[in-house]
């Protein structure tokens, strides 16, 4: 899937601001087609993310994110140039990962 | 070479036995377990259960920034930033939601006790965070009124 996913790393001040989105549909499974058929649910329920290799955070999700996940974090301690991965998995197995190096601050 | 050839296959044999026994673990099998008891649970106590959360104590040291008033249930912004030193696990709920646990994070090393995300709101109800700081649960929550609802969404 080209542009599944979205990554924005930043340093401000001190701290690596980071931004990520995700092209996902987020089904809750109580949705219905046009012919009103249950659209299975499809959700988003893992995501992590690391530093130079390292995990940082560690995030479980339901379906009550909303479509299309956006996720702000933080990591302090962190200098431009270091690595940032995000990666996700979902209830049907799906997975995707992105890595980005962090920009200096402006 | 023939030599060389051997010990690599060896020793990718032993990383592939030591991936299979979980000795090696790429970076999402580090994460911790889906907590699904507490994700499947439709009524709120269950839930908060479910995250070892039934005696937190409030706190105005977690900040909750959300709209007062979201026209769409859909897609409504949330930033939980934590204050209280030693802050772990943040957990966010949507205290009226048909599965009120949204989402878990738990902040290693380096992370700020920090995140924004989206999240979907079936109708008006108070947003809570949950936050377990040196293994004492304290927690917060903020009334957003929804227009129209987002779990049909």
């Amino acid at each position: 899937m080209a542009e599944a996913m979205k990554i924005r790393a930043q340093m401000q001040g001190e701290i690596a601001d980071i931004r990520v989105l995700i092209i996902h549909p987020m089904e809750t499974g109580q949705r219905k087609d046009a012919k009103g058929e249950a659209i299975p649910i499809h959700f988003i329920k893992q995501v992590t993310a690391t530093l130079n290799g390292r995990m940082v955070l560690d995030a479980q999700w339901s379906q009550g994110i909303a479509k299309n996940p956006f996720l702000g974090f933080k990591i302090k301690g962190a200098k431009a140039g270091d690595k940032v991965s995000v990666s996700w998995t979902d209830n049907k197995g799906e997975a995707n990962s992105i890595e980005t190096a962090i920009a200096a601050a402006n | 070479m023939d030599q060389l050839r051997r010990i690599f296959m060896q020793n990718a044999g032993a990383i592939a036995a030591a991936l299979v026994a979980g000795l090696i673990k790429p970076a999402s099998l580090w994460a911790a377990a889906w907590n699904k008891p507490a994700f499947e649970a439709k009524a709120l106590a269950d839930a908060l259960k479910g995250i070892g959360a039934t005696d937190a104590t409030p706190s105005s040291d977690i900040l909750i920034k959300a709209p007062d008033l979201a026209e769409n249930g859909a897609r409504v912004q949330i930033e939980i930033t934590s204050k209280i030193p030693g802050t772990r696990t943040m957990a966010i709920i949507a205290e009226k939601n048909p599965f009120p646990l949204v989402a878990s994070f738990e902040f290693a090393d380096g992370a700020e006790a920090f995140v924004s995300t989206y999240i979907k709101m079936g109708e008006s109800a108070n947003v809570r965070a949950v936050v377990n700081a040196d293994g004492k649960i304290y927690t917060a929550a903020k009334e957003v009124r929804v227009t129209i609802g987002g779990c049909g969404a």
